[in-house]
């Protein structure tokens, strides 16, 4: 995994998270000759440092899609690869807190079920049959919105077994390799150049999250993204507690058990501004764990071990954004995912096979693509949190 | 008795498991904790991560020096939900 031995390749994707090594997979096992940059170890982004859920709720039409699907292609993915990638699928428990709160959900919920989601509108009571160590008034609950079928998949798991998957399909993976610019010639991709040397190719896949702006920029393409500071704690093991991921679009926090036993999960600090900014912060520890106790009591005395940051890579419209660039054929955007790119990450990079491998335009690319935020009226995805 | 020698208790990691981790490429610290969880119990690290740093530099020729700690979390010391919640004036 050093030297790169081949300067040829059909696709070069920057980033190895999960994206990248998904997409590396599918490509290479279309038989494509797939080179992956990553500037770190695999993993060492957002991929990494993720709460690991996978989640069907929202808001827009295109990200329930994207997510249902995945979720079908995680619920296989084990098989696929030969590997485990630690699904568990308990259910994502989203709180309602009020009468607004409350429409929006039946909203979301008419929506999703139209698409086929099982998903049900709870009462308080039924929020604890799920989740006992709720405190209903506690954290101001009217009731809550239910999944079953969401739930968690390990990040490195998953991401490694991809890795594992594509090099068998013959893919090079080139870890603590920094991209340094990307060459076009007459309006396509030429190349991309490294810090080990310069590789030729017709596409370039940009899947380098919270860095996906950078890499835009050695073409002149402008992204809107920008990356913002999160932070996450995890706590020791103790006994399993609950099944289900609680999350609250209004407090904004998650939280859930890991399958070793930590409770793990994370809420954002008020106010806090765009930026590469990594410290971990004290308001973060407090503000979270002044919530979780509220949330639910029995917690308080488990205790924290660790806490850490990682990016989320935002658009103005927290959709990702999947696609090839207007004016330059081969410089593909995988990006933008704001917070869910793991989740999303099975259907995302299916669609980017089915476009690069088969010459193929899923429609829901059009929709995912940069020009949409050209002049047009943005509408928002409003289930997020963290 | 068991003879297998144990590196990391949290995680349960003996020394043939992280120098089977090493043999399949996963040749930094950091690479370490992603593929084994090695260093992500209680401890935080403390008692393992100098032990794996060692099989590293057996494995890989390389010195103590040139093989970076993965960076130290907050809060160091396990810290319960509840006093982390607690308010300077409660």
């Amino acid at each position: 995994m050093n030297e790169i031995v081949d300067h040829k390749a059909d696709v070069v994707i920057i980033g190895g998270g999960v994206n990248g090594c998904s997409l590396a997979y599918q490509l290479a096992k279309r038989g494509m000759k797939i080179v992956l940059c990553e500037k770190g170890h695999l993993c060492s982004g957002a991929t990494g440092r993720c709460g690991a859920g996978i989640r069907q709720q929202w808001s827009t039409r295109e990200n329930s899609e994207l997510a249902i699907k995945s979720i079908q292609i995680f619920e296989r993915l084990e098989k696929e690869l030969g590997q485990d990638i630690g699904l568990r699928q308990g259910g994502y428990l989203i709180v309602v807190h009020d009468k607004s709160d409350m429409k929006q959900a039946k909203r979301n919920v008419d929506m999703q079920k139209a698409l086929g989601l099982d998903v049900s509108i709870l009462t308080p009571d039924e929020i604890v049959d799920i989740v006992p160590i709720l405190d209903v008034k506690g954290m101001h609950a009217v009731g809550a919105t239910f999944c079953p079928t969401d739930g968690h998949v390990d990040p490195f798991k998953t991401t490694h077994a991809y890795a594992q998957a594509a090099i068998r399909y013959g893919a090079q993976l080139y870890k603590f390799t920094k991209v340094v610019g990307i060459k076009k010639k007459k309006k396509r991709i030429d190349s991309v150049l490294t810090d080990r040397g310069k590789i030729s190719t017709d596409f370039v896949v940009n899947a380098a999250g919270a860095w996906s702006k950078q890499i835009a920029e050695m073409v002149g393409v402008k992204l809107p993204n920008k990356p913002f500071r999160k932070e996450i704690l995890v706590t020791e093991r103790v006994k399993p507690l609950f099944d289900a991921m609680v999350i609250s679009f209004k407090d904004g926090i998650y939280f859930s058990q890991q399958e070793e036993g930590q409770i793990l999960g994370g809420i954002p600090i008020p106010n806090e501004k765009p930026g590469y900014l990594t410290a971990p912060t004290f308001d973060f520890l407090h503000h979270m764990a002044k919530t979780l106790a509220r949330y639910a009591p029995p917690l308080k005395h488990v205790n924290v071990i660790r806490q850490w940051t990682g990016y989320y890579d935002v658009t103005p419209d927290a959709l990702p954004i999947i696609g090839e660039v207007e004016g330059i054929k081969g410089f593909i955007q995988c990006n933008g995912f704001s917070g869910h790119g793991f989740m999303l990450s099975p259907m995302v990079t299916k669609i980017l096979t089915a476009y690069i491998a088969d010459g193929r335009t899923p429609r829901i690319l059009k929709r995912l693509s940069l020009s949409r935020f050209k002049g047009k009226k943005i509408v928002r995805e409003v289930s997020v949190v963290g | 008795m068991s003879d297998k020698i144990f590196i990391c208790r949290c995680e349960d990691l003996t020394k043939e498991e992280i120098e089977q981790a090493i043999d399949e490429g996963y040749k930094t610290l950091e690479e370490l904790k992603c593929k084994l969880r090695l260093g992500m119990g209680s401890c935080q690290g403390r008692g393992c991560l100098l032990l794996a740093r060692r099989l590293l530099c057996q494995k890989t020729g390389k010195s103590t020096a040139e093989i970076t700690l993965p960076p130290a979390r907050p809060p160091f010391i396990p810290v319960s939900i509840g006093t982390l919640a607690s308010d300077k004036n409660e």
